[in-house]
């Protein structure tokens, strides 16, 4: 990664459902995500956060503009090659149901001709990073219980060691007390792998927790893009409507 | 005389016409499972010839049997002998099923696990062969058992063209108003489905992720 220019870049990126009614989920959208740095995109349902995520990993292609991942217009990538290096997790984890934890950790390792040896140590050590014992790798995903499931999809998703992270309400099917404790662990974690992180939520307190920077996207637009600290003391109507909607307490 | 004592008398002839309806069977289901798995497999691809494939295996199982095995008698090769006739039709068939089942069961695949498969960069081949068709293998040999249970009894009425089987006692024993012949073709062949559905339910019970 190149770390003087930006790891993601959108340049003027629309995004239209084709159609009978063409609809735009993205309008002009100009973002610049910095290596290393952990990006939340905070708004409501239906705002375009997760659209702009999947544009990043080309799980949806741009109706206009250009779109940069490492200096490189998107176009230009090898889709496999560029899905490989940016890991994936979204809310309903999605792990391979007929795989064990550690066959839906290694299957980007091995499909990457990884000798086996380094995969079960890569997948020892992952389990570890993410707060597992490693004794659950031979289990399969329905006899693990709900934190197990995303601290194995946040396993899965590192396991080729990607620069880039995306997050798609990664803690939002966890009941709040499990939710907390992987907010905390993975703000941990991150600052010691310092991945280039694209977060989705539409919680404010998580938001505030990991982000260095929010954008904040209402029908397809950024709205604001502020540091956490910028935020809280944001005057603007919306930053402030999402404060009043979070209540009292809230603190970076 | 009983239907006992007609078996013993003839168990060569019962032995002979029971392997030839596997034959029939087995052919036509092996021939329907290389044509209808790929073109279930094809329109999860191209969703614009879901209509047209599912279509046609739909009309193809209106026809009746009879007038199926009429309207191919006049087909070069495969009408010059009965046996490739009778597979061609009960292959025809059997590809209603295998085709529906195994678009049925890749299209209900999690959609969240194919994101998260396809997010990771698997390749479409590598999704297919180590997600999909894993995952609904359970739902494609479910089609199979009903392809092939269909097949059973319909291979009956291939006896009518002289493609043999176990049709013949029953064609016989329709002919001669003997209900020991007709029990002589339709036990074995009921007994054949029955082992047919049980085993392949075991093997979809034995093979399904969940």
């Amino acid at each position: 990664m190149n770390d003087t220019r930006p790891a993601i870049e959108f340049r003027h990126v629309s995004y239209r459902l084709d159609g009978k009614e063409s609809r735009e989920l993205l309008h002009d959208l100009n973002l610049e995500v910095q290596s290393g740095e952990t990006l939340v995109l905070l708004g409501r349902s239906g705002s375009g956060k997760t659209t702009t995520l999947k544009l990043i990993n080309h799980l949806l292609k741009p109706s206009d503009g250009e779109l940069l991942v490492d200096a490189r217009p998107i176009r230009e990538w090898d889709v496999i090659r560029l899905r490989r290096m940016i890991g994936y997790v979204i809310q309903e984890v999605g792990l391979f149901p007929h795989f064990t934890v550690a066959r839906n950790i290694g299957l980007v390792p091995k499909i990457e001709n990884w000798h086996a040896n380094r995969i079960a140590e890569r997948t020892h050590e992952l389990l570890q990073l993410v707060g597992l014992d490693p004794e659950i790798a031979s289990r399969y995903p329905r006899e693990l219980s709900g934190g197990q499931r995303q601290r194995v999809g946040v396993a899965r998703a590192l396991a080729a060691d990607p620069p880039i992270l995306l997050m798609d309400e990664p803690f939002g099917a966890l009941d709040p007390i499990t939710r907390a404790e992987l907010q905390r662990e993975f703000f941990q974690l991150q600052k010691r792998l310092r991945k280039t992180v694209v977060f989705v939520t539409h919680d404010l307190r998580e938001a505030l927790l990991l982000g260095t920077r929010i954008a904040l996207m209402e029908a397809g637009r950024v709205v604001t893009l502020q540091t956490p600290d910028q935020f809280l003391a944001s005057k603007e109507p919306l930053p402030c409507a999402y404060k009043d909607a979070f209540g009292t307490g809230l603190q970076v | 005389m009983n239907l006992w004592q007609f078996i013993l008398q003839n168990h060569t002839e019962v032995l002979e016409l029971t392997l030839e309806h596997l034959w029939l069977v087995g052919i036509s289901t092996l021939l329907a499972v290389l044509i209808g798995i790929p073109l279930g497999i094809l329109i999860t691809r191209w969703p614009a010839l879901n209509k047209p494939v599912l279509g046609g295996a739909n009309i193809i199982q209106t026809i009746p049997s009879l007038a199926l095995f009429g309207f191919l008698l006049p087909a070069p090769w495969i009408g010059a002998r009965a046996d490739r006739l009778a597979i061609l039709a009960l292959a025809l068939y059997a590809l209603l099923p295998l085709i529906r089942n195994t678009y049925v069961g890749i299209q209900s695949v999690d959609p969240a696990v194919v994101e998260a498969g396809r997010g990771m960069g698997l390749t479409d081949r590598q999704l297919l062969f180590q997600v999909e068709l894993p995952l609904a293998f359970g739902v494609i040999i479910a089609g199979v058992r009903v392809a092939t249970v269909i097949s059973v009894g319909l291979a009956t009425i291939a006896a009518a063209i002289g493609a043999g089987g176990l049709g013949e006692y029953i064609f016989r024993g329709l002919a001669m108003v003997n209900n020991q012949v007709i029990l002589a073709g339709a036990i074995p062949a009921a007994a054949m489905a029955l082992l047919a559905d049980l085993s392949l339910g075991w093997l979809e019970k034995r093979l399904s992720p969940h």
